[in-house]
């Protein structure tokens, strides 16, 4: 028996201008499974998670999620089918306070039609969001403006907004970026948990030890091309991969 | 010795967002004077005027919609440049309501708010996706081009404009279904924007993007916004329709589109009570220069420069900031 996977990429491209950002790009995954995307700065990962999403209009290539094509639907749609992303640029509602960034996720189509109409106070259900991610209740960090919160806690925000938008492919572009070693300890275990929950994870990352520890399997990109496709363990023993990263072209 | 300027907020036991733990009566009336005492304004100062001036203060309200009805676009993100197209439009469709089916004002208003909203708004549907200046650009031509097309076509009388439009009853009526719909459009759309809804159109402006990102269709609510402020805007409209017992190109004049930015901005862009407060000092004040004769475009124009310049902020925060909080200067510590 076959199970369909949950996303089948294939030969997905897009050129800006002259500049060939993701070409011919294909792959499938399966549901559960998480998978990890690198590559070197400007290899296309962004514009890969851009196209899926649908913030960027592919050139030619074709997403299927869940046996339906969804490459020509706005991108306000395919985060209604369940596909949630973050952003690499983390931009939140600065002059709000974090737990008010929280409204406009939960207010979208998509957590209303899942819970039947009537969410109750939405206020409380982004504090709990929140607290899931990170933000201490008994400091109450999420009252804070988001302009006045550091980093660390502008990204569990941002992976706040897309777990409350109760997603079943979640994709996260650098998360770990601009993050200390402790910080990516602690947000670690919310990736395992949400994994355990059953959710399909995509996580686009450089910091490769921290990644290679919680992917199943590893997608390498270079140059818009996917040159290694396969288990952590042995992506990075092929030849191409090293040359990609030693920079020795 | 170097000094800093502090600021402390005022005294209230308890002021959360809309929660309020009140101990006293004085500070009960701290809190809701604000509130009440612009509608107390409104509801007496009508009494104190001779007719002359209870005509401005049809015009101060008339305009106050007007720079409301900008201010939440404005807060949606949408910078419009074209209120005229909204006011023309109302006015346009109570004229041809009256004039040709004889339509009571008490309903053309009503359905001439709605309708004009609703026209503006497909109008302006095909460019929604234009951002910043393009989007502006439109909304500065389209009521220019609505004037060329009434006098080409001469459909609605043409240059002539339509006349002999049934009047309301009284001016005391006039004033008090005027004032009595900007105070429900100042506090019910604050109430709005304040509002789950209100955060998505605020958030529209700010960063779109993130919107979409929660599977919500941005022309949607951009639609919304559109149908909300033009329908207060065409409400001005037809109202001036049935004042003047006239309905002609003017509508569709620059001045509607002008002044009420002028006002959102001296009142406090981003507030619609600033909108309201800018609105009654510019009404007022352009009466008042017309005395001047030649000269007044020069000195109102100078007025507004100096206000802007000296409080960019908008009337309205700067009071706000005064009413709620003490300034006091402090030596900075070494
Ligand atoms: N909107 C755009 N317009 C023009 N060129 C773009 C655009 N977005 C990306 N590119 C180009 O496409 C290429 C791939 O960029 P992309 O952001 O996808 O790389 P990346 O792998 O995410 O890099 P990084 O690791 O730095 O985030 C780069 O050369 C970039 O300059
Ligand atoms: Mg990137």
């Amino acid at each position: 028996m076959t199970v369909t996977p949950l996303l089948q990429i294939s030969k997905l491209s897009k050129s800006f201008g002259g500049v060939q950002a993701v070409s011919q790009v294909s792959f499938d995954l399966n549901e559960g499974e998480l998978l990890g995307v690198i590559g070197p700065n400007g290899s296309g990962k962004t514009t890969l998670v851009n196209l899926i999403s649908r913030f960027v209009k592919p050139s030619s290539g074709k997403v299927i999620y869940k046996g339906r094509p969804i490459h020509s639907l706005p991108a306000y749609k395919i985060v209604r089918l369940g596909i949630a992303r973050t952003f690499q640029m983390v931009r939140p509602f600065y002059q709000l306070p974090a737990y008010k960034n929280m409204i406009i996720p939960l207010f979208s189509p998509r957590v209303k039609g899942l819970v039947g109409g009537k969410y109750g106070d939405r206020d409380a259900v982004a504090l709990d969001l929140l607290e899931e991610v990170g933000f201490e209740r008994d400091a109450h960090v999420a009252y804070k403006i988001a302009g006045a919160l550091p980093q660390g806690y502008l990204k569990r925000l941002e992976l706040a907004k897309a777990i409350a938008l109760e997603p079943d492919l979640i994709i996260l572009d650098e998360l770990f970026s601009g993050l200390s070693l402790a910080e990516v300890a602690s947000i670690v275990p919310i990736i395992e948990k949400l994994r355990l929950q059953g959710k399909t994870i995509i996580m686009i990352e450089h910091r490769l030890k921290e990644l290679f520890k919680i992917a199943d399997r590893i997608i390498v990109m270079n140059y818009g091309e996917k040159i290694a496709d396969g288990p952590s363990s042995e992506v990075m023993e092929q030849d191409e991969v090293k040359n990609a990263y030693l920079g020795t072209e | 010795m170097k000094k800093r300027k502090e600021r402390i907020d005022r005294g209230i036991k308890v002021r959360s967002e809309d929660v309020f733990a009140v101990c006293s009566w004085r500070e009960m009336l701290y809190l809701s004077s604000p509130r009440w005492l612009p509608v107390f304004i409104f509801l007496t100062l009508p009494l104190l005027l001779g007719p002359y001036w209870q005509k401005v203060m049809l015009s101060v309200a008339v305009f106050g919609l007007l720079a409301i009805s900008w201010d939440i676009l404005a807060q949606t993100g949408m910078i419009s440049l074209g209120q005229a197209l909204f006011f023309g439009m109302g006015a346009y469709c109570a004229g041809v309501m009256n004039h040709y089916f004889g339509i009571s004002p008490f309903i053309t208003l009503p359905l001439a708010a709605v309708a004009g909203g609703a026209i503006s708004t497909l109008l302006l549907l095909p460019v929604l996706r234009l951002r910043g200046i393009y989007f502006s650009m439109v909304t500065l031509i389209l009521p220019l081009m609505l004037v060329r097309v009434i006098e080409a076509t001469k459909i609605f009388g043409g240059t002539e404009g339509l006349s002999g439009m049934t009047p309301l009853p009284s001016i005391w009526i006039e004033i008090y279904l005027i004032f009595g719909v900007l105070t429900a459009a100042l506090f019910g759309f604050r109430r709005m924007l304040t509002s789950d809804f209100g955060l998505v159109l605020k958030g529209i402006n700010d960063n779109d993007r993130s919107v979409t990102n929660a599977g919500i269709n941005i022309y949607w609510f951009k639609i919304q916004a559109l149908f909300i402020a033009g329908s207060v805007g065409a409400f001005a409209g037809a109202f001036m329709t049935h004042v003047y017992m006239f309905v002609g190109m003017p509508v569709f004049a620059l001045d509607y589109s002008i002044l009420p930015i002028a006002a959102a901005v001296v009142g406090g862009p981003g507030s619609l009570a600033g909108a309201t407060l800018g609105a009654c000092i510019l009404v007022p004040l352009s009466e008042v220069l017309r005395g001047i004769g030649g000269l007044r475009i020069v000195f109102y124009g100078a007025f507004l420069v100096v206000f802007i310049v000296a409080i960019p902020e908008g009337l309205f925060h700067y009071a706000q900031r005064k009413y709620h909080q003490f300034e006091r200067w402090v030596e900075v510590e070494k």
